[in-house]
């Protein structure tokens, strides 16, 4: 789900630098080789091609919105939220398991986990304005916003049902045979992102000292 | 794990009889909220699959993957997924477009196939994240984040291909 919740972009430089590098590249090339014809071809396909992408997405999004959202109204988040304090509470035992930043990362961290994307990004934006508070609004990023950022570029999923339901339109066979290879990579990445924000957060406390 | 999305989806919905929910007024509202999502990153995919195929039928693709290819058969990636790890932290429309762009070239069941579903989904939109998160505060120093982010995302390509190699015997 989140590999389409975050498509909603910031329309920011990057992106404009990056999309009409692709284009540039792409005709200067098809000049140097001399394939025009075929260029031009290959733009109206892919404009055909988004479409069709859109409408089998379409679908796939619904289901998932709609299963996930009978999962948010359940509790769900709550209830995983719950299970995860052991860990959640070390890793930001620098603020109070009561203050309001420890719950916003507690539910943005779990409906992650979940897949609610929806649900996911208010919960970290409602994180990061508590965190940017317990920081007393420096324009230095605190470690814990450090160590929250950067869970949140992870993306550990329980199922992840887009990439399934992607690969299933697409005629695999066995679409989620590629669930434990998602799982450990995704582990793996995330373990390293928070050890490397913790012995960096470390380094620079240090040296405030 | 044919299995795993006919039980996800009936584990939900018991859950949602036994709490009380109204699963189908949850279900359709839910339904709705994807569809204003799709409408809201229709332009941004058209945009970026239009681009992506310009890439592809130029020969600029095939030519970059050409000339990544030593660098890539020496970590043992797959050619066609070096676009993608450099595509992914940047676009989610955009490495949405590869990925199925590999999909109906390679076919999903391929070992690039695989290793580009590991990779999409064991990674987020890195730089989007920082943006939105940063952004909301005012923040201007944001010390290691972005690289901790990135090598993260490194590890999580890295281990996509050992991974795949590992549990598909390739």
């Amino acid at each position: 789900m989140r590999i389409i919740i975050d498509i909603v972009e910031s329309g920011g430089k990057m992106l404009s630098f990056v999309w009409g590098g692709i284009i540039l590249i792409s005709v200067i090339f098809a000049g140097f080789s001399q394939n025009f014809a075929e260029l031009s071809q290959g733009v109206l396909d892919g404009a055909g091609d988004a479409v069709s992408l859109i409408i089998t997405l379409a679908g796939i999004i619904c289901l998932w919105s709609g299963i996930m959202e009978i999962g948010e109204r359940c509790g769900f988040t709550a209830l995983i939220s719950k299970a995860l304090s052991p860990v959640l509470s070390r890793l930001f035992s620098g603020i109070s398991r009561e203050s309001k930043a420890y719950k916003y990362i507690s539910m943005n961290v779990s409906a992650n986990l979940l897949g609610l994307g929806n649900a996911a990004t208010p919960f970290g934006l409602s994180a990061m304005k508590e965190l940017n508070t317990l920081n007393n609004n420096s324009s230095v990023a605190s470690n814990e916003m450090v160590l929250f950022v950067v869970m949140n570029t992870a993306s550990l999923q329980l199922v992840p049902t887009m990439i399934g339901s992607l690969r299933q339109s697409y005629g695999s066979t066995s679409p989620f045979d590629v669930l434990p290879c998602i799982w450990i990579s995704s582990l793996c990445a995330l373990l390293v992102g928070v050890l490397l924000a913790c012995v960096f957060n470390g380094t620079k406390s240090r040296e405030n000292l | 794990m044919e299995f795993i999305i006919p039980l996800f989806i009936g584990i939900t919905v018991m859950f949602g009889f036994i709490r009380k929910v109204p699963v189908f007024t949850a279900f359709a509202e839910g339904a709705a909220k994807g569809l204003i999502t799709l409408y809201k990153i229709m332009p941004t995919l058209i945009a970026l699959i239009i681009a992506v195929n310009m890439l592809k039928v130029s020969g600029a693709m095939d030519y970059l993957c050409t000339l990544l290819s030593p660098i890539a058969e020496m970590i043992g990636f797959p050619k066609e997924i070096i676009p993608m790890v450099l595509l992914r932290p940047v676009s989610g429309s955009g490495s949405t477009a590869l990925l199925t762009q590999i999909y109906s070239d390679c076919g999903p069941d391929s070992f690039a196939g695989r290793v580009a579903s590991v990779l999409c989904a064991s990674t987020e939109t890195t730089f989007y994240a920082v943006t939105v998160y940063f952004g909301s505060t005012g923040v201007k120093k944001i010390r290691h984040t972005l690289w901790v982010a990135l090598l993260a995302d490194l590890t999580a390509a890295v281990m996509a291909v050992v991974t795949v190699r590992i549990f598909f015997s390739i």
